[in-house]
């Protein structure tokens, strides 16, 4: 990332978004010979057993298959500029189909997942932070260690076994198929829509599906907040200006938290951003936990039916997503932090 | 020599001090804890990781635990205490396998690259740190998706998967310190006195920029035991029968969860806690000493010289 050249906003803008396409060239190169240079026939793969060799050898000249790889390539990387991702194999639906379908159960749940991440997180950083080696700090340090150490689907099954048996909670799916079937789809996002429809039982179901899986995903991230925000309070505390603070006679108090907590927060948007990815892989496992109705559980389902297409187009559009946010954190970070753009 | 490797060595714990040393010290007891299971396996294991009956004997089918099995069997009569030290050794053989492939790739390309620099090393750059942008365990998905395809779910190919992700770090760690240290001093004396770019690499820059492969190996280890059991849990690691792996038995675990039975899952799950919990001890134990803006050193004791009995006498004399 080009730090260099003028200060202005607009400017800065520019240059990091013409990074973002040869960054994107290359993820969807990687992808493309992952999945499609590699040996391996895609086709029979995915439905070899289930078709004659006459109607899969029609599949693969419908699917471009018997061209060279490099028109192969070409086809890839242009059909993606506009915004076509391609079929699956296996039950021979438009990639983009199969997102919205099942995008907004995996938004809804990253949503939730991040607010109690941040919601539980950054206060714990803080105190740890700002109380460094005390009681307090090696209690919650070790909570973020162990809320890293464990794997999504373990602190699922713990939750599934220990509070949703005793409690009653579902551990299956995003809502009952009764609030399914009532609530009008609008935004075609359960979570919204069922708040639009403003019927209380739904909202309790849906609310209900969610918190377990929400809380799941949601303690994964959680920790890295707390080890990110607690490292930074660390460092400000030492740096000049709070000490020049402390010089001027201001309380102690005034000082953690009108100078250093402040500051120490700056990063945490990048972070917030980066965490992106950790939520998508996060997700990928929650969602087969739960039984949620996400992408993630989706693309479990093609890879074990071996469907390349399927698998191809929804990595593309994570690739994608992942890069742009990447670029709109970059933004809204030297937004906050003037520093960012010199 | 040894003085000096043993000195280097104990350098983590005669600087850290209290807390610090504490978790280090914890992390290495869990870590070597989990390495002994490993290496010991056939002798620590009461029953191999795929034997369902012993001494003409079936086990019992999901057997809650008791005196015969310690953490009870599973619903494919499997004894659970057996296959969760038998997935240590697992976890151990995929981990290891991968950080040396990262090493023995990572490495050489990154000396190289910043090394030479050029068109060579901007385009290993965009490589890599497109890769490293993207999620990696979505990509470690799509690797273990193709590589079971072609080799099976064996250990080499889940180790393979996993070598693909971490690369970049390697890499660019590796790049950016060679970038910085083949201008220094030393390695223009050994230009000066005719050593080819091999040798300079291999002798004078290798050495300095090896140095922070330790911890990035540690850190990378907790965070590989993590993705080797996410894999197994998608059903894209290893296959039980042909070794326990924790993941794996988690998924089939998870569909005993809601009758009740907690002991299938529980034990192979405390296991990746517990070693992952012990890495990541180890490896911020270290970053804690190598980072020098985190680093809190121990006050030592000093003891001033004492002062020369003469000038004490010269004094009194006045």
């Amino acid at each position: 990332m080009s730090r260099a050249g003028s200060g202005s906003l607009p400017r800065y803008i520019l240059q990091r978004a013409v990074l973002v396409i040869p960054m994107i060239w290359v993820i969807l190169t990687l992808v493309f010979v992952v999945l499609r240079v590699a040996p391996g026939d895609p086709v029979s793969a995915a439905l070899g057993g289930k078709l004659d060799q006459q109607a899969l050898d029609q599949r693969r000249e419908a699917l471009g298959f018997n061209r060279p790889l490099i028109a192969q390539y070409w086809d890839y990387l242009s059909s993606v500029v506009r915004f076509d991702f391609g079929t699956t194999f296996s039950d021979n639906q438009p990639v983009l189909h199969v997102i919205r379908d099942n995008g907004g159960a995996t938004l809804s749940l990253t949503l939730a997942a991040f607010l109690i991440a941040l919601l539980v997180g950054i206060p714990l950083g803080l105190v740890a932070g700002r109380y460094r080696d005390s009681a307090a700090d090696v209690v919650i340090r070790l909570f973020g260690i162990l809320t890293y150490a464990a794997p999504i689907f373990f602190v699922g099954f713990l939750l599934q076994v220990y509070v949703a048996k005793p409690l009653g909670l579902p551990t299956s799916g995003a809502a009952s198929p009764i609030t399914v079937f009532t609530v009008k789809p609008v935004t075609h996002i359960l979570l919204f829509d069922v708040f639009l429809s403003g019927n209380g039982t739904a909202i309790e179901d849906v609310l209900k599906h969610l918190l377990l899986p929400a809380v799941t995903l949601g303690l994964l991230i959680c920790g890295v907040f707390i080890r990110l925000v607690r490292v930074n309070i660390l460092q400000t505390m030492q740096s000049d200006y709070v000490e020049a603070a402390e010089a001027r006679g201001i309380d102690r108090g005034k000082v953690t938290w009108r100078h250093a907590f402040r500051n120490a927060l700056v990063p945490v948007i990048t972070v917030i951003g980066l965490q992106f990815a950790l939520l998508l892989g996060g997700a990928v496992l929650t969602e087969s936990t739960f039984n949620w109705p996400g992408l993630g559980q989706k693309l479990v389902v093609y890879i074990n039916d071996r469907d390349y297409g399927a698998v191809q187009g929804i990595v593309t559009i994570f690739a994608i997503a992942v890069v742009l946010i990447s670029l709109l954190v970059d933004i809204v970070n030297a937004l906050v932090d003037p520093r960012v753009r010199y | 020599m040894m003085r000096g490797l043993l000195g280097g060595l104990a350098k983590p714990f005669t600087q850290t001090a209290g807390l610090a040393r504490w978790m280090l010290v914890a992390g290495l007891v869990l870590t070597a804890a989990f390495v002994v299971m490993a290496v010991f396996a056939p002798w620590v294991a009461p029953y191999g990781f795929a034997q369902s009956a012993a001494d003409g004997a079936r086990f019992p089918k999901a057997g809650p635990p008791g005196a015969d099995h310690w953490f009870g069997t599973d619903r494919l009569f499997f004894d659970v205490l057996s296959r969760t030290i038998w997935g240590a050794r697992t976890a151990l053989e995929v981990v290891v396998l991968s950080i040396l492939f990262c090493v023995a790739i990572g490495v050489p390309l990154g000396l190289i690259s910043g090394y030479h620099g050029g068109w060579l090393d901007r385009i290993l750059v965009l490589v890599m740190d497109a890769v490293f942008a993207f999620p990696s365990f979505l990509l470690a998905i799509v690797f273990s998706f193709l590589l079971t395809n072609l080799l099976g779910g064996s250990v080499i190919a889940v180790a393979l998967s996993l070598t693909a992700i971490y690369i970049p770090q390697y890499f660019r760690v590796v790049r950016n310190t060679t970038v910085s240290a083949k201008e220094a001093t030393y390695v223009e004396a050994a230009r000066a006195m005719g050593a080819s770019d091999g040798v300079i690499m291999r002798r004078y820059l290798f050495g300095n920029v090896v140095q922070s492969v330790p911890v990035l190996g540690t850190l990378n280890a907790a965070d590989a035991i993590l993705t080797l059991a996410g894999l197994g849990f998608l059903g894209l690691g290893i296959q039980s029968t042909d070794a326990a792996e924790w993941g794996h038995d988690l998924n089939r675990a998870l569909a005993d969860a809601g009758s009740g039975i907690w002991w299938t899952g529980l034990f192979p799950g405390l296991a990746i806690v517990l070693l992952v919990t012990g890495l990541t001890l180890v490896g911020e134990g270290l970053n804690e000493t190598l980072n020098p803006t985190l680093r809190r050193r121990r006050l030592l004791p000093v003891v001033m010289p004492a002062r020369a009995e003469t000038t004490i006498t010269g004094e009194e004399q006045q």
